[in-house]
């Protein structure tokens, strides 16, 4: 095999066994740590003996066995300090690899345990990445802005707590599984949205790495939840659908782009064809008497709108309405109610919109004073506009956002009554 | 099995009726944290509770130096105390939150989870 054959199969184990390791060494010891410990020496070997060896027909199998055999060296070597745990040696012996089906669902226990509600959600976010998806702690680091050794202190305090305290590694009960995977998705979504509005005066204003491993992982999470499906659907689907316009989204001189200013010949059709092809298969679910859909799917059939339109104004604006009325009944929050106005802005005008927008409580949102912006536009006060313009560039924490806003403001024109 | 101590946090001043609103608020409490407190023991996970007099009754106690100094109240100054605690047994963390959140709307006040030392964490702390 080519050297950069071997290159490329490392990778792909990489990123197709990794959360399978660490799942099954998770279970097997009990211990966050020993598992995490063992994966990535199992890698590194990998890394040194493939290219020598060649790649064994069954990577994830190999890598298994081998961090096994990691963790229970280490674990001799602990235990010869101590004479008391002998014992330890009988319990863990090297047995064979489980089957498959038991280590999927290992997988998911892990997921479970890295977003449990008893962490902080920065942890939840830290945790799975590393966890679960694999990215070294410098990676994480450079994607939230964060020190490389505050990251780290931030990944080894969460594992103390779930040692300490006992966060079990398991799926949740029927019970608490909506409310948990509600925690779950969450995770997956602020992880999508950190990459796709990546926040930072020094920073490139997407980040590709989060946005593909929030898709990633919400895949993983919809595969092996096959009876949980609604909403782990709706968040790939509006995960898949923004996705698609990612290419038409920022300009050559690194502005953000607005929907209706778009290049819609650039945006990614597989993506679209995908997303669309999920969100069908959630409104056959729901007539068929499923349950009715959450806000993921809301969001995602709102994207599908958004999407299917073949120009702006081609837009299907009163079923965009009609899914933002029925996302406010679910989620009263101020946000959702200033999104349902942009749209109710392009079906009823800017002045009923604003009107709207003027009652929400989110003085220190940018979006608001953005939206606000571009009302007061429509409707010629470039007074308040201008204003309003300053204070959403003031508070905008994405560089290509702030552009664009830097770019309209400057295009209003003359003050009122000059 | 593992422990865990559920203290109960609640305001630095109190009224004639305890924390509560009313007197009936009051009573409805107690019956409902003994209620609750019947069901831990029932069910195996009572170690043991009880309440506390008001953090301005405490007296923090030096005795690192040869003579003990004594000072009057609470260790740390805050407008939320202990007002009591559980310590229970739980197999994991998810079983201890779920009573935490039972005996939280029983006796009406925010409950701190917090695993108790276990003879592995020690012996780790030995061996480091």
């Amino acid at each position: 095999m080519t050297e950069p054959a071997v290159e490329e199969a490392i990778i792909q184990a990489h990123r197709g066994e990794w959360a399978r390791v660490v799942a099954a060494l998770t279970r097997r010891f009990g211990d966050l740590d020993a598992a995490e410990d063992a994966a990535a020496e199992a890698f590194a070997t990998a890394v040194e003996r493939w290219p020598r060896d060649g790649v064994p027909p069954n990577p994830g199998a190999w890598l298994t066995t081998t961090a096994t055999r990691k963790a229970i060296d280490r674990l001799r070597r602990e235990s010869r300090r101590d004479e008391k745990h002998q014992e330890a040696q009988v319990l863990f012996d090297d047995d064979p690899v489980e089957p498959l089906g038991v280590i999927d669902d290992d997988r998911l226990r892990l997921i479970f345990t890295c977003c449990h509600p008893a962490l902080s959600p920065d942890a939840r976010i830290a945790l799975t990445l590393r966890m679960v998806g694999g990215l070294t702690v410098p990676e994480i680091a450079r994607a939230f802005l964060v020190q490389e050794t505050a990251m780290g202190q931030r990944i080894t305090r969460a594992k103390a707590k779930i040692k300490a305290a006992r966060i079990p590694y398991r799926v949740p009960t029927t019970e608490d599984l909506p409310r948990r995977l509600d925690g779950v998705l969450a995770v997956l979504f602020l992880i999508f949205n950190e990459g796709y509005l990546a926040t930072g005066a020094a920073t490139e204003p997407v980040r590709t790495e989060l946005t593909a491993e929030a898709i990633r992982l919400t895949r993983l999470v919809r595969e092996l939840l096959a009876d949980a499906r609604g909403e782990v659907t709706g968040l790939l689907a509006l995960m898949l659908l923004t996705e698609a316009r990612r290419p038409a989204r920022i300009s050559a001189t690194g502005e953000l782009v607005s929907l209706d200013e778009q290049v819609r010949g650039a945006w990614d059709r597989d993506l679209i064809e995908e997303g669309h092809r999920l969100v069908r298969e959630r409104l056959i679910a729901v007539a068929a008497g499923g349950p009715p859909p959450g806000r993921y799917q809301l969001l995602a059939a709102i994207n599908a709108v958004h999407t299917d339109a073949r120009d702006a104004r081609d837009t299907d604006w009163s079923q965009v309405v009609a899914l933002y009325d029925r996302l406010v009944r679910i989620d009263p929050s101020p946000v959702v109610a200033l999104n349902r106005a942009v749209a109710v802005a392009e079906l009823d005008g800017p002045a009923v919109a604003l009107a709207l927008v003027d009652r929400l409580p989110l003085e220190s949102y940018h979006a608001f004073h953005a939206t606000r912006a571009e009302l007061l536009r429509r409707l010629g006060r470039r007074t308040e506009a201008r204003n309003a313009y300053d204070r959403a560039i003031e508070l905008a924490g994405n560089t290509a956002e702030a552009a664009y806003l830097t770019r309209r403001r400057s295009q209003l024109g003359a003050p009122d009554g000059k | 099995m593992p422990k865990y101590l559920l203290s109960v946090y609640g305001p630095a001043e109190s009224n004639e009726f305890g924390n509560y609103a009313t007197k009936e608020d009051m009573l409805q409490a107690f019956e409902d944290t003994g209620a609750f407190n019947d069901k831990l023991v029932a069910e195996g996970y009572f170690v043991f509770a009880d309440g506390l007099e008001p953090a301005s009754t405490a007296t923090v106690v030096d005795g690192q130096v040869d003579q003990p100094v004594f000072s009057d109240g609470p260790y740390l100054e805050s407008k939320e105390y202990i007002g009591g605690f559980w310590v229970i047994e739980a197999p994991d963390l998810d079983v201890a939150l779920r009573l935490a959140a039972e005996g939280s709307k029983a006796c009406r006040g925010k409950v701190e989870v917090r695993p108790f030392q276990t003879e592995d964490s020690f012996r780790a702390l030995l061996e480091s």
